[in-house]
């Protein structure tokens, strides 16, 4: 029976190792998205492009714009009138406007003599964006009163993450998204297309138990996603920086614990879907979007509605991205995340035990 | 003409007997309206504070209790060891740590430079510098106050903030447009590429090859239908925007939905090319996931492209959600007309003229 | 009216270093049933998809129905019924649909489709399943279907590409009718098979060995050539040297 097992793998590896677009295809998407997005994305607010409102420029504002535009935060888009605030704010070209007083030299001295001011500078922030414009008005208002107040109240310190760069916060939750839907498309199609096919039946009326077909088409596409993993991995480390500090065979082995869960969620897909049209609907499109907003990739777990904090402890990508980032860019050995770990397990049990089991009464 | 009437004709058939994508036609859309804007939300709440409070005194006591009263925080305990907050703050229990030095009360009294450390976790960045922002915002008001009560002028009592277009910062008006553009990514990109490389691998389009039938009008009764989709789903997206949140669009329907006409045009062009290069369904399947995720991660939908590095934002110039992305949030929340975006109108126009005659011309009848 | 519908010279496919169909030459006359006899692998399908204008010669020249088969394949597929080894018609459209869509496609009006789908289901005793989803028919059912469907718009030409493939006897001796019956109205027949007693039914056949054409003529004079009692035997002989195929 070994023997039987060991050619019906075989026979497997073979299928894909035949497609080698679709095998290219399956080994550089997770690795290209990986370098874009670790080097692209960031949800820190910089550039800000601020115009400036001045009837009179003085010395005084023209040091503060000059200041302004040495900003990292903004890029200065110049001076422009009154009348064209709106409009340039609506068609995106600016995000804030600064509008000085006219006797803004003038005020300012009063309020440096301790007489007590009127607004003299008025903030116009496009508030469409919620968050470019909360940062604009904070940076803003730190740069325009710098010089004046003389006091910096904070000192600031980012634990762990120091330069901000959100390629550290990002690989763990593209780790999480990518692996998961490559997976469990991989499974649920290649099993989906025998079932189209009629190979299915081929395979089933042979003397192997249905449980070790399954296994042995989930090899090899386990032994591809680990190709990839690994590929992930030296990629996040030596060309993204991320430091890895919990310990490499840490992140490894819980990585791989999740390939396997992946796989099996593709297994469930494929007892569900009749065709592969089906298959890759659900598992491309309708479990992209939880995965993609409850798993705390984008937005964190804590600030979702009660309701929905319930909701993504049954996703797996939410136990697996926590983990990573803690072991990743934290340093926290994975001892320390055991508790991940044993939902992880949890949940690949659980998939694994389900499908089997509708795959197995799909044939009485 | 009469074929391409009853090709069309097959096509809408052919969605309606599917047992799946009628279903997800419909259910998609309401679903993702009804259920997203609830769970994006970049309001922090909840961040987990630990005070080392070291000065002990009035000003200090009265920063706790605000940190305390206030929603977006909790408060975890107040311990004059930084190094015990370090432990609460390296065991998770804390996210961010506030130190107020020594003596900070007499530097306050006497307009002196005093500093208050404050220390986060950023292996959530999100978090993180969010919860920092919030933090400072709450102890300068708390020392303005305290400063006013001194007798000197507030700062900010010399400047006033106009939000413009969103008084209320409300997050959702602002991701309610990306969820649209999202719904249509979806919709319109998966689908017509599954639709035409099922035909290639049930052998249908063989037989479709051996009629007169040109390549525009099959390719055409492909995409009609998708399109109609489409436009389906926005109504139905605006609807619920409106109902459910009470966002209706500033700027004028027209200008929505002759964009929106662009974009579906092109996403669905896109794909059918996608599928005309690809051998199967897996290929296809993975080859536009692959786009899928670059147009909705990179185009400005969740994160701001003003804040890639310059590499990525020249990138972003050929993405075509991205010009949808600026027009439906600039038409929806700031009322603006197709006269001020028509940069990324043309951008759109060309790209949908691209991608289908692409579609047309890659679509081959004869190998 | 003896005059020639399909007229092949030198015609050659080749796909990189291989050569699937080499240099072949023949003609068929109108009215003929004409057998394209091979063993698997030996490029019949390739030599009859490019008579389709499915695919596009590497060498030599052809017409169909008078039209160059290089330059005028859309023209040709006016004139043609094709049907494909594999069924493949819209197996989640009724059999009413399909016929409906097809004679749309050919430029049929909606009422000649009209009539012309009633008369066919009555022809093929199809009446009451006219509005069962075709997945669901069995498979003689849907070759017969596919054949009806090939020629409902009275083409000159129709290809048939291993039509009678898994099909039952009984049900292989009425489409052979429904052939003889197309036939008899002027349509040429173009068919492949590998079934030999089918090639018997066929006015004249030939054999194609590895990609070239070995033997064309009428069963009978082949039979007598080879001096053999059937065309199973020609074919043995003929095939003895093949070097590809299965």
């Amino acid at each position: 029976m070994q023997n039987n097992f060991l050619s019906f793998v075989k026979k497997e590896s073979l299928h894909i190792l035949r497609d080698s677009r679709t095998m290219l295809i399956v080994m550089l998407i997770p690795v290209v998205l990986m370098v874009l997005f670790g080097f692209a994305i960031s949800t820190e607010v910089n550039n800000i492009k601020v115009a400036v409102v001045a009837p009179n420029r003085t010395d005084a504002i023209r040091k503060a714009v000059t200041q302004l535009a040495q900003n990292d935060y903004f890029s200065f888009y110049g001076y422009i009138s009154n009348d064209q605030v709106d409009k340039k704010l609506r068609s995106g070209e600016v995000n804030a406007v600064v509008l000085f007083v006219p006797d803004y030299e003038r005020r300012m001295v009063d309020v440096g003599s301790g007489v007590s001011g009127s607004p003299v500078i008025q903030l116009i922030l496009d508030a469409s964006n919620v968050n470019t414009a909360g940062a604009a008005s904070g940076y803003l208002q730190s740069i325009l009163w710098g010089p004046v107040s003389q006091q910096t109240l904070f000192e600031t310190r980012m634990l762990f993450n120091p330069q901000m760069k959100s390629a550290f916060n990002f690989v763990p939750g593209i780790m999480g998204l990518i692996f998961i839907l490559v997976c469990a498309m991989m499974t649920s199609v290649s099993i989906v297309r025998e079932k189209e096919m009629g190979t299915m039946e081929v395979l089933l009326v042979s003397p192997v138990r249905p449980f070790k077909i399954i296994m042995a088409k989930m090899i090899p596409y386990f032994a591809i996603s680990c190709i990839v993993l690994l590929l992930i991995l030296f990629l996040a480390h030596y060309l993204l920086g991320v430091p890895m500090s919990g310990g490499v065979w840490g992140i490894l082995s819980l990585s791989m614990l999740y390939l396997v869960l992946s796989l099996s969620l593709g297994l469930l897909v494929s007892t569900i879907a009749q065709t592969q049209v089906a298959a890759l609907l659900i598992s491309a499109m309708v479990m992209m979007m939880p995965i993609l907003m409850l798993s705390g990739m984008l937005f964190p777990i804590e600030n979702l509605p009660k309701f929905f904090q319930v909701v993504s402890t049954l996703i797996p990508a939410r136990w697996y991205i926590d983990a990573v980032r803690k072991m990743m860019i934290q340093g926290v050995p994975i001892a320390e995340v055991w508790s991940n770990c044993a939902i992880l397990f949890g949940m690949t049990v659980l998939l694994l035990g389900v499908s089997f089991k509708k795959f197995n009464d799909k044939l009485e | 003409m009469r074929a391409f009437v009853v090709l069309l004709k097959k096509e809408f058939l052919q969605i309606r007997r599917n047992s799946f994508l009628p279903r997800l036609i419909v259910a998609f859309p309401i679903l993702v309206m009804l259920i997203m804007p609830l769970i994006m939300t970049m309001d922090v709440r909840n961040v987990n504070v630990v005070v080392v409070d070291q000065d002990l005194s009035t000003i200090s006591r009265r920063i706790v209790s605000h940190i305390e009263a206030s929603d977006y925080f909790t408060l975890i305990g107040v311990t004059s060891e930084f190094e015990r907050a370090m432990g609460y703050l390296e065991k998770g229990l804390a996210d961010v740590i506030v130190q107020i030095p020594d003596d900070f009360e007499r530097y306050v009294a006497n307009s002196m430079a005093a500093k208050i450390s404050i220390t986060a976790n950023a292996v959530d960045a999100t978090k993180g510098s969010m919860g920092m922002q919030y933090l400072i915002q709450t102890i300068t008001h708390t020392i303005s106050e305290v400063q006013e009560e001194l007798g000197s002028t507030m700062l900010s009592d010399l400047v006033t903030i106009q939000n413009r277009f969103n008084p209320t910062l409300d997050y959702r008006h602002y991701m309610i447009p990306a969820l649209m553009i999202m719904l249509f990514i979806l919709i319109c990109g998966f689908l017509p590429a599954l639709s035409i490389v099922g035909e290639k691998e049930s052998g249908t389009i063989e037989q479709i090859n051996v009629t007169p039938v040109s390549r525009l009008t099959f390719i055409l009764s492909k995409l009609i239908p998708y399109w109609l989709i489409g436009l389906f789903v926005l109504t139905v997206a605006m609807g619920i925007a409106r109902l459910v949140y009470g966002l209706s669009p500033e700027g004028s329907i027209g200008a929505i939905y002759l964009s929106a006409v662009l974009f579906i045009l092109t996403i669905s062009g896109f794909s059918l090319t996608v599928a005309n290069f690809s051998e199967t369904m897996q290929q296809t399947m993975f080859v536009m996931f692959f786009f899928i995720m670059v147009f909705m991660l990179m185009s400005g939908l969740f994160t701001p492209i003003d804040s890639m590095p310059q590499w990525a934002q020249r990138f972003t110039l050929v993405l075509p959600p991205r010009y949808f992305v600026e027009i439906l949030r600039a038409v929806y929340l700031k009322g603006a007309t197709p006269v001020e975006l028509w940069g990324s109108y043309v951008a759109l126009g060309i790209f949908a003229v691209l991608f289908n005659s692409l579609a047309a011309v890659t679509y081959k009848k004869q190998i | 009216m003896n005059d020639v519908v399909i007229s092949v010279r030198e015609l050659t496919k080749r796909f990189g270093d291989f050569i699937a169909v080499n240099r072949i030459s023949f003609d068929v006359p109108r009215g003929e049933i004409f057998g394209f006899l091979g063993a698997n692998g030996a490029g019949k399908t390739t030599a009859m998809r490019m008579l389709c204008g499915l695919s596009y010669p590497s060498a030599g020249s052809g017409t169909v129905a008078g039209y160059d088969i290089r330059c005028e394949s859309e023209r040709i597929k006016r004139c043609i019924g094709y049907m494909s080894q594999r069924f493949s018609l819209y197996n989640d459209l009724t059999v009413r649909e399909n016929m409906l869509l097809f004679a749309g496609i050919y430029g049929l009006s909606r009422r000649e489709a009209l009539a012309g789908s009633e008369r066919m289901l009555g022809k093929l005793d199809f009446v009451s399943e006219g509005d069962t989803l075709v997945g669901s028919l069995p498979l003689g059912w849907k070759q017969k279907l596919s054949f009806a469907i090939a020629t409902l718009h009275s083409p000159e030409v129709v290809f048939l590409d291993e039509p009678t493939g898994g099909v039952d006897p009984v049900t292989r001796r009425q489409f052979w009718e429904m052939i003889y019956e197309a036939a008899s109205q002027g349509t040429t027949i173009f068919v492949t098979t590998h079934y030999m007693d089918e090639a018997e039914y066929c006015s004249r056949v030939s054999v194609m060995v590895d990609g070239e054409i070995r033997a064309l003529d009428t069963p009978a004079r082949l039979k007598q050539q080879y001096a053999a009692n059937s065309m199973d035997e020609v074919f043995r002989i003929l095939a003895r040297g093949a070097k590809r195929g299965e």
